[in-house]
């Protein structure tokens, strides 16, 4: 049930992985995954008139975006073999605290640093649980998803922080450089570094060892703990980052902040290719999943289709991402 | 397996000594009848976290009952609307019917297609509850809409328990016949214990599985209706995130996430430990709020000291091996 006990049981699947035509089939899953891109681009200009004008294509990329920031961490994690439920109630946190810091009177700068120091700090708790007391991570991050949100409520009950000083606005709705926002920047920074980081250093090679034997690469002298310690701190770390941009484009805060958006962060990761038991998956591919689910829910917006039914379409995705390649690979066989 | 028991009775103990600590400053709430109304307000946890019992104990785990619940209250409630005729007893097995149906698309999602309960689970509760709002385009169904023989049924009082904790009751028996008693709760054992050794031993493991899902679900749809009922009311997001809370309770229960450990005992007294505390909070004054930090908490305390135990009762047999070598 944890990753870690699902992964044991189908790690002998792993070698017949790789010769079947699964394999090609993974490997072409992000042009696959582009065309779709492409495909739903051209379908959402017919769709709706207002779709092709660079502005509402800006304002766009704020539906990924922030999401997509968590979902570069949580690719590494989950390719590590582990997973962090509680992305969206850090994010709850983390804003709270922002919140605090901003009415002690505090400016952007010690607002923003409060925002990244209460991810890291989230990151390392659910670290030192998953890894220094050996707690499956999936139980772990459901408690902490419940306990990090849980602070938010006790401080702000149902009341709300607003009043965030005037710059601090730059981070979620402030444009670098004609309609490229800042969001937008942050995004493209981090896809090259955490694509740099996954697939060209030892570090990246470490955590797809530990994602497809975590004993073997503990053999081979990977210190396999503290490989994990340090996702679940990035992952915390982009939570936090994620906070402040989305505290900053919406202004306020309130315990509600960013509900259900664990589920579509590890959606996000799932569509991108990364297989959810571990040891596979890459970058591009989240970036792509990235535009993908955007451009579904912006087109959806478009279209007046109300949130909860984008949820849905959420839902089916993450459901049906994962189940056609298995019907495939079934069918195959027979 | 002493250790086991021991850890129910350290279980019971917690929850004297809570109740104890309330009384002190409190002691209306140890009365039989604030007892009785705490356990009917926990019923709807225990029924679902004895479900979701048999999924973890199979090594998967089940977060979209808290959705099933609401759509089956939901499609209980719209039916009520539609056709008042409708008797209850048939209202009832049409919430147990479509709560196992619900719970037979996650059970064959991770049988024939093996995808991780975690992943099935999560995709269906959103769609789940969007399914509430595709029903009802976010309208509530209030308690005027309803038809009194609905909203009576689980409030019937028999010999001094509502009819609602009468339900937790049976469901408790029955689960615990079925996992003492029955070779398919031997094979719920069998396959968290060892996936591999089951096999061998003739258990079809996804068969099992699919099953613990068709469980889990068909008592959350059982739930579903009794919720509404009681609460006289039904809208999109009712027990909205209430699958944490049943998670927590198997978690605080002694249940092994890993599979393999459960007991019908320990399932009912992390409920009522939860319930208990939920109940206290406005009486020693405290906000609700603190509420989705007490179960959480309360999940990673218990999952901790779970697994001190499972690794020091590892140690040993360890030893006791190496002694015997």
């Amino acid at each position: 049930m944890s990753l870690a006990e699902t992964q044991q049981t189908t790690a002998r699947h792993i070698p017949d992985r790789l010769t079947t035509p699964l394999a090609r089939t993974l490997k072409s899953w992000e042009s696959l995954l582009l065309l779709v891109a492409i495909g739903i681009f051209i379908l959402n200009s017919f769709a709706s008139p207002y779709f092709l004008n660079a502005w509402n294509l800006s304002d766009a990329t704020f539906n990924f975006t922030e999401k997509a920031m968590i979902a570069f961490a949580m690719a590494l994690l989950i390719i590590s073999g582990e997973i962090d439920l509680s992305v969206a109630s850090i994010i709850a946190l983390a804003s709270t605290a922002m919140g605090l810091v901003m009415q002690a009177g505090f400016g952007t700068p010690a607002i923003v640093a409060t925002g990244l120091v209460t991810g890291l700090l989230c990151g390392a708790f659910n670290g030192v649980l998953v890894t220094r007391l050996g707690l499956p991570s999936i139980v772990v991050t459901i408690g902490t998803m419940s306990l990090f949100r849980g602070i938010s409520y006790i401080v702000l009950g149902d009341g709300a922080f607003r009043g965030y000083p005037s710059d601090f606005a730059w981070f979620g709705q402030g444009y670098v450089f004609w309609v490229i926002t800042v969001e937008l920047t942050i995004f493209a920074i981090l896809a090259v570094i955490y694509g740099i980081v996954l697939h060209k250093t030892n570090f990246g090679r470490a955590v797809y060892a530990i994602g497809n034997n975590a004993t073997a690469a503990t053999f081979s002298g990977i210190r396999v703990e503290r490989v994990k310690f340090i996702l679940f701190l990035l992952t915390g770390l982009m939570s936090g980052l994620a906070s402040v941009c989305l505290t900053s484009r919406l202004g306020s805060t309130r315990p509600s902040i960013a509900s259900g958006m664990e589920l579509e962060v590890v959606t996000m990761v799932v569509l991108g290719g990364v297989s959810i038991l571990g040891g596979s998956g890459s970058i591009p591919g989240v970036v792509i999943a990235a535009f993908v689910m955007g451009l579904v829910t912006f087109g959806l917006g478009l279209l007046n289709v109300p949130g909860i039914v984008m949820s849905i379409v959420v839902g089916a995705l993450l459901i049906g991402v994962i189940a056609l390649p298995r019907i495939y690979q079934n069918l195959r066989r027979k | 397996m002493t250790l086991l028991k021991s850890r129910e009775a350290i279980l019971v103990g917690a929850i004297l000594l809570l109740l104890a600590l309330v009384a002190s400053r409190f002691p209306g709430f140890v009365t039989p009848s604030n007892l009785v109304a705490v356990f009917t307000d926990t019923a709807p946890l225990i029924i679902l976290a004895l479900g979701q019992m048999v999924v973890i104990l199979t090594r998967s785990i089940d977060l979209s009952v808290a959705a099933n619940l609401a759509l089956t209250g939901m499609v209980c409630a719209l039916i009520n609307v539609a056709f008042p005729g409708v008797p209850v007893p048939v209202l009832v097995a049409l919430a147990l019917g479509l709560g196992a149906l619900m719970g037979a698309i996650n059970g064959f999602l991770v049988w024939k297609l093996t995808i991780p309960p975690i992943v099935v689970t999560l995709g269906t509760m959103t769609i789940f509850r969007g399914i509430i709002f595709l029903l009802t385009n976010g309208s509530w169904v209030n308690s005027h809409q309803m038809s009194s023989a609905f909203k009576a049924f689980p409030r019937e009082n028999i010999l001094g328990l509502p009819l609602l904790g009468w339900i937790a009751v049976i469901v408790t028996l029955i689960l615990g016949l079925v996992m003492s008693r029955t070779t398919l709760g031997r094979a719920f054992f069998a396959v968290g214990g060892n996936p591999h050794a089951a096999v061998y031993t003739g258990i079809n493991v996804g068969r099992t599985q699919f099953l613990a899902f068709v469980i889990s679900g068909m008592l959350a749809g059982l739930t579903g209706y009794l919720w509404v009922a009681r609460y006289a009311v039904a809208y999109v997001d009712i027990a909205g995130g209430f699958e944490l809370d049943v998670v927590a309770a198997c978690v605080i229960g002694g249940i092994s996430i890993a599979g393999g450990v459960a007991t019908v005992a320990g399932a009912v007294l992390g409920a009522l430990f939860l319930g208990i505390i939920k109940n206290a909070l406005p009486v020693i004054d405290v906000s609700p709020f603190w509420q989705l930090a007490i179960s959480g908490a309360a999940i990673i305390i218990a999952v901790t000291f779970n697994s001190r135990a499972g690794r020091s009762k590892g140690r040993v047999i360890l030893k006791s091996a190496e002694h015997a070598q």
